[in-house]
C-alpha cells in the first residue's frame, strides 16, 4: 500500500489495504495487520457527508467530476471489496409474523456488522418491515438520484392469489430483501448514505421518517431538480446505446419469464399424469402374483419420479423466476435514470442556448450555467461507473442463476436415475 | 424341445408398400402391402446362405390366418395381431393407418406375429401357416376350401355378453392394462410438451447473447443444448412406443386366453344340452315301452282322448326312439372325451402362454426401466453441458 496512488482528500471511501499507515516507514515489516490504524483516524470525509451537498440536497464531490468514476476505477483495479477488504456487512433473516389490531405483517431482523467511521457501534440489529425498505429505496433516489438504485421485489400482492403469509412467499422476499441491501452495501457511493445508515442502525425508524417529512417540504428545489421539463434534442450515443441495450434485455428476461413459466406448467401436468400413472402399476401387480415384485417397483419408482418433479418445480418458482423478475424491475427503474439523466442535459443545454442568445460579451460563463454543466457531467460519470459496476454483476447473478438451473435440472436426473 | 419352424426357418416382414387397387365392390382403395421373407436355416456349409423367399401379404390376409388358427385349433391361445386402428394414441402420434410411423410399428407386430405362431409347437406345423409363408398366389382359396368358416362357432360373439356378466374377474386385468396404456399415452404427451418449451430457450438465448458482450459465447452455446435438448424426447418416446406395442400385446393374449375359455364354455354348454336331451329320449322311451305317463305330454294326451297307438306302432316308435338314444349315448360320450381333451390341451397351453407372458413381460418391464435410465443420462448429460457453458459467461 506505501507504494500506491495517492488518494484525493475528499473522495470517498478506502480499503483497508489501501490506507497508509500515518507511522508508516518505507520498510513493511512495520506494516502488519495489529499496526493497521482504524478507520476513525484516516477514514476522509464521505460523499453523504451534508456539508458537501448541494442546496437541494444532492450530495456531490466537491473535487472534479471526474473523480468519483476515476475512484472507482482504481478500486475496480484492486478487485474491489472482496471478502477481505469489505468493511460493511448486511444481512436480512428471521422473518416473524406480527399481528396488530389494525393489521397483521411481516418483520425482518436486519444485521449489521462494520468497521466503518459513520457507525457508532460496530454491529446492528433492527427489524424492519417492507414498507421500511420501500421508504429507503424512495429516500435513496431521491438522494441519488445520479445512481442507479436496485430494484425492491414487488410491493403489491393479489390476495387471494398469493398467500402473503406463507413460507416460500416469505422466503422468496426475504431473499430479495437480503439481495438488495446487499447490492447497496456493495456500491461506494450508496451504501455512505445517511438514510441507508439510519435505516440499518435506529431503534425507531419511524420517528426519523417523520423527520424526514419535515425537511422535505423546506427542499422543494429537489423536486425541480429532477422533473426539469425540459426536452433533449438528442441523446449521446452511449447513452443511447445503453438505453437501447436494456430495451431489449428486459424483453429477452421477459421472454426468458414466460417459457420458465410454461415450463413449469407443463411440469406440474406431467406431474399430474404421473400420479395416476404409478399406481396402475401396483393394481397390476395385484392381479398377477408371478409379476408383482416388478411391477410394485416400476410403481414405486414411478412416486419417486413425482417427488423429484414437484422438488424441481418448487425450486424453480422460488429461486429463478423472482431474480428475472427483480432484474426487470432493474431495468426499469434504470431507464428512468437515464431519463433523468436528459432532463438534466437538456436543462443545461437549454441554459447554454439562453445565454449564447444574449448579445452581452461575456468573458466569464455564468456559475448557473457552470452549475449545470457540473451537474451533466457529474451524472454521466456516475451513470457510466454505475453502469460498469452492473454489467459486471449482471453477469455474475445470470451465471450464478443459470448454472442454478442446470444444477437443480441435473439433480433432477440423478435422484430419478438413482431409483430406476 | 418340439422342432418348431421359427428354428428351421428365418422368417421377417421386412418392408411396407403403398398399394391401390380394387376392392371387393370394385371402388378403388389404398392399402398397404407387406414384404415376408423367408429363408431356411442350413448348418452353414461353405459359408453358403440359403436363398431367400419372398411375398407380400396385406393386413386383410393375416386376419384371415388369424381366424383360421383361431377356428381350427379352439384350445391353443393364438398369438394375437398388432391393433387393426390406431388406439391409444398422444396428440403427436397419428391415428391414420397409413401414417408412416403406424406401418412401421404395425410391420414389426406382424413379423411379431408370424415369429410367434412359428414358435408355437402346435401351431407350428400347420400347412395353411407354412402356405401363407410360402405361397402367394391362391392361399386365399385354400384357406376358404379347408371350410373352417362353417365351424366358426356364430354363437360365439352373441353369447360374449353373457359371460362377461358371470366371470367379471377376467375383465379386471384387461382393463387395468388398457387404463395404464391410456395413462402411459397422457404421461407421453405431457412430457413432449416439456422437453419442446425448452427449445424455445435456444432461440431466446441466441437472441439476447446477441446484445452482449462477454456473456454472449457463453449463452449461445448454452441454448444450442436447449435445443438438442428439445430434440431428444422424439428419439425417446418412439422407443417407448415399443414398450407400449409390448403391452398392447399382452392386452390382446388377454382377449386371445379370454376367447379359448369362452370356447370351453360353450362346448359345456353343448354337453349339458346334449345330456338333457339324452335324458328326455330316455324317459320317452320308457313311457312308451311301460304305457305309463309320467310326464305330461300331448302325445299322451291325444292319445288318451282319441285312442292308444297300436301296439305295432308303438314298437315302430321304441325302435326309432331306442336308436336315437344309442345314438345320443355315442355322441354325448364322444362329446365328453372331446371335452375331456379340450380340457388338457387347453390347459397346455395356457401353462405355456403364462410362462412365455411372464418371460416376456419381465423383459419388457426391465427395457422400459432401462429405457428410463438412458433418458435419465441423456438429460444429465445435456444439462452437464449447458451448465459448462453457464460458467463460461
Amino acid at each position: 500500500a506505501a507504494g500506491g496512488p495517492k488518494p484525493l482528500p475528499s473522495s470517498g471511501p478506502k480499503s483497508l489495504r489501501e490506507m497508509p499507515h500515518p507511522l508508516a516507514t518505507s520498510s513493511s515489516e512495520e506494516m502488519g495487520p495489529a499496526l493497521t490504524p482504524s478507520p476513525d483516524l484516516l477514514l476522509p470525509r464521505s460523499i453523504a457527508d451534508k456539508d458537501l451537498s448541494l442546496p437541494n440536497g444532492t450530495p456531490v464531490d466537491t473535487s472534479s467530476p471526474a473523480s468519483s468514476s476515476s475512484l472507482l476505477n482504481r478500486l475496480q483495479l484492486d478487485d474491489d471489496f472482496d471478502g477481505e477488504t469489505r468493511d460493511l456487512f448486511v444481512t436480512v433473516d428471521d422473518p416473524k409474523k406480527h399481528v396488530c389490531t389494525m393489521e397483521t405483517y411481516i418483520t425482518y431482523r436486519v444485521t449489521t456488522k462494520t468497521t466503518r467511521a459513520e457507525f457508532d457501534l460496530p454491529e446492528y440489529s433492527v427489524r424492519r418491515r417492507y414498507q421500511d425498505f420501500d421508504w429507503l429505496r424512495n429516500k435513496l433516489e431521491e438522494s441519488q438520484p445520479t445512481h442507479l438504485i436496485p430494484p425492491l421485489p414487488e410491493k403489491f400482492v393479489v390476495k387471494g392469489v398469493v398467500d402473503r403469509f406463507s413460507e416460500e412467499f416469505v422466503e422468496t422476499r426475504r431473499k430479495a430483501l437480503d439481495k438488495f441491501l446487499k447490492r447497496i452495501t456493495d456500491h461506494p457511493v450508496l451504501s455512505f448514505n445517511e438514510h441507508f445508515n439510519v435505516f440499518l442502525t435506529a431503534k425507531d425508524l419511524n420517528a426519523y421518517k417523520k423527520q424526514g417529512m419535515a425537511l422535505l417540504s423546506k427542499m422543494g428545489e429537489s423536486v425541480k431538480y429532477v422533473t426539469g421539463g425540459y426536452k433533449l434534442r438528442s441523446r449521446p450515443l452511449e447513452f443511447a446505446a445503453i438505453g437501447e441495450y436494456l430495451d431489449t434485455f428486459s424483453l429477452k428476461l421477459g421472454t426468458i419469464d414466460r417459457i420458465a413459466q410454461r415450463i413449469i406448467k407443463e411440469q406440474l401436468e406431467y406431474l399430474v399424469e404421473l400420479r395416476e400413472y404409478g399406481p396402475v402399476y401396483s393394481t397390476w401387480g395385484g392381479l398377477e402374483v408371478e409379476l408383482s415384485e416388478p411391477l410394485e417397483g416400476v410403481s414405486a419408482c414411478i412416486g419417486n419420479c413425482c417427488t423429484a418433479l414437484e422438488e424441481l418445480s418448487e425450486e424453480m418458482t422460488e429461486d429463478f423466476l423472482p431474480v428475472l423478475r427483480e432484474y426487470i424491475l432493474y431495468s426499469e427503474s434504470m431507464k428512468n435514470v437515464l431519463k433523468k439523466r436528459d432532463q438534466v442535459q437538456a436543462e443545461y443545454e437549454a441554459k447554454l442556448e439562453a445565454v449564447a442568445l444574449k448579445k452581452e460579451d461575456r468573458p466569464k460563463v455564468p456559475t448557473d450555467v457552470e452549475k449545470c454543466q457540473d451537474r451533466v457531467e457529474c451524472f454521466n460519470a456516475d451513470l457510466k461507473a454505475d453502469m460498469e459496476r452492473w454489467q459486471n454483476n449482471k453477469r455474475q447473478d445470470f451465471r450464478q442463476l443459470l448454472m442454478g438451473m442446470a444444477d437443480k435440472n441435473i439433480q433432477y436426473y440423478e435422484k430419478v436415475c438413482g431409483t430406476a | 424341445m418340439e422342432d418348431c419352424l421359427a428354428k428351421k426357418m428365418e422368417i421377417t416382414v421386412s418392408e411396407a408398400e403403398k398399394r391401390t387397387g380394387r376392392n371387393a365392390m370394385n371402388m378403388q382403395e389404398t392399402y398397404t402391402a407387406y414384404l415376408i421373407e423367408t429363408r431356411a436355416v442350413e448348418t452353414q456349409s461353405e459359408g453358403q446362405c440359403a436363398p431367400v423367399d419372398s411375398l407380400w401379404r396385406r393386413y386383410s390376409e393375416f386376419e384371415l390366418l388369424r381366424n383360421y388358427l383361431s377356428v381350427t385349433y379352439p384350445h391353443i391361445v393364438v398369438p394375437p395381431l398388432p391393433e387393426k386402428r390406431a388406439d391409444f394414441v398422444w396428440h403427436k402420434l397419428s391415428a391414420d393407418n397409413m401414417d408412416p410411423d403406424f406401418v412401421e410399428r404395425r410391420r414389426i407386430g406382424l413379423e411379431n406375429f408370424l415369429l410367434r405362431v412359428a414358435s408355437h409347437p402346435v401351431l407350428c406345423q400347420d400347412k395353411i401357416f407354412y402356405s401363407f409363408l410360402t405361397q402367394e398366389a391362391g392361399w386365399k382359396e385354400m384357406v376358404n376350401e379347408t371350410g373352417f368358416q362353417l365351424k366358426a362357432d356364430s354363437r360365439l360373439k352373441a353369447l360374449n355378453a353373457t359371460f362377461r356378466v358371470k366371470n367379471p374377474d377376467n375383465d379386471e386385468l384387461q382393463s387395468v392394462i388398457s387404463h395404464l396404456l391410456r395413462v402411459r399415452a397422457r404421461v407421453a404427451d405431457r412430457l413432449y410438451g416439456v422437453y419442446k418449451v425448452h427449445g424455445n430457450y435456444g432461440r431466446v438465448f441466441s437472441e439476447w447473447s446477441a446484445i452482449e458482450k462477454e456473456m454472449g459465447d457463453g449463452l449461445q452455446s448454452a441454448g444450442h443444448h436447449m435445443d438438442v435438448y428439445a430434440a431428444s424426447i422424439d428419439d425417446i418416446l418412439e422407443e417407448e412406443e415399443h414398450y407400449a406395442d409390448q403391452l398392447k400385446e399382452y392386452l390382446f393374449y388377454a382377449e386371445a386366453l379370454r376367447a379359448v375359455c369362452r370356447k370351453h364354455e360353450l362346448m359345456q354348454y353343448d354337453l349339458e344340452m346334449a345330456a338333457q336331451d339324452l335324458t328326455t329320449k330316455k324317459q320317452q322311451c320308457e313311457e312308451l315301452a311301460t304305457g305309463t305317463v309320467r310326464t305330461f305330454s300331448l302325445k299322451g294326451m291325444t292319445s288318451k282322448l282319441f285312442g292308444q297307438e297300436t301296439p305295432e306302432q308303438r314298437e315302430a316308435k321304441v325302435k326309432v326312439l331306442e336308436e336315437q338314444i344309442q345314438e345320443g349315448e355315442e355322441q354325448l360320450k364322444s362329446k365328453n372325451l372331446e371335452g375331456r381333451d379340450f380340457v388338457k390341451s387347453a390347459w397346455a397351453d395356457i401353462e405355456r402362454f403364462k410362462e412365455q407372458k411372464n418371460h416376456d413381460l419381465k423383459e419388457a418391464l426391465i427395457s422400459y426401466a432401462v429405457m428410463q435410465i438412458s433418458m435419465c443420462k441423456k438429460g444429465i448429460q445435456v444439462w452437464t453441458n449447458a451448465k459448462d457453458c453457464f460458467s463460461k459467461m
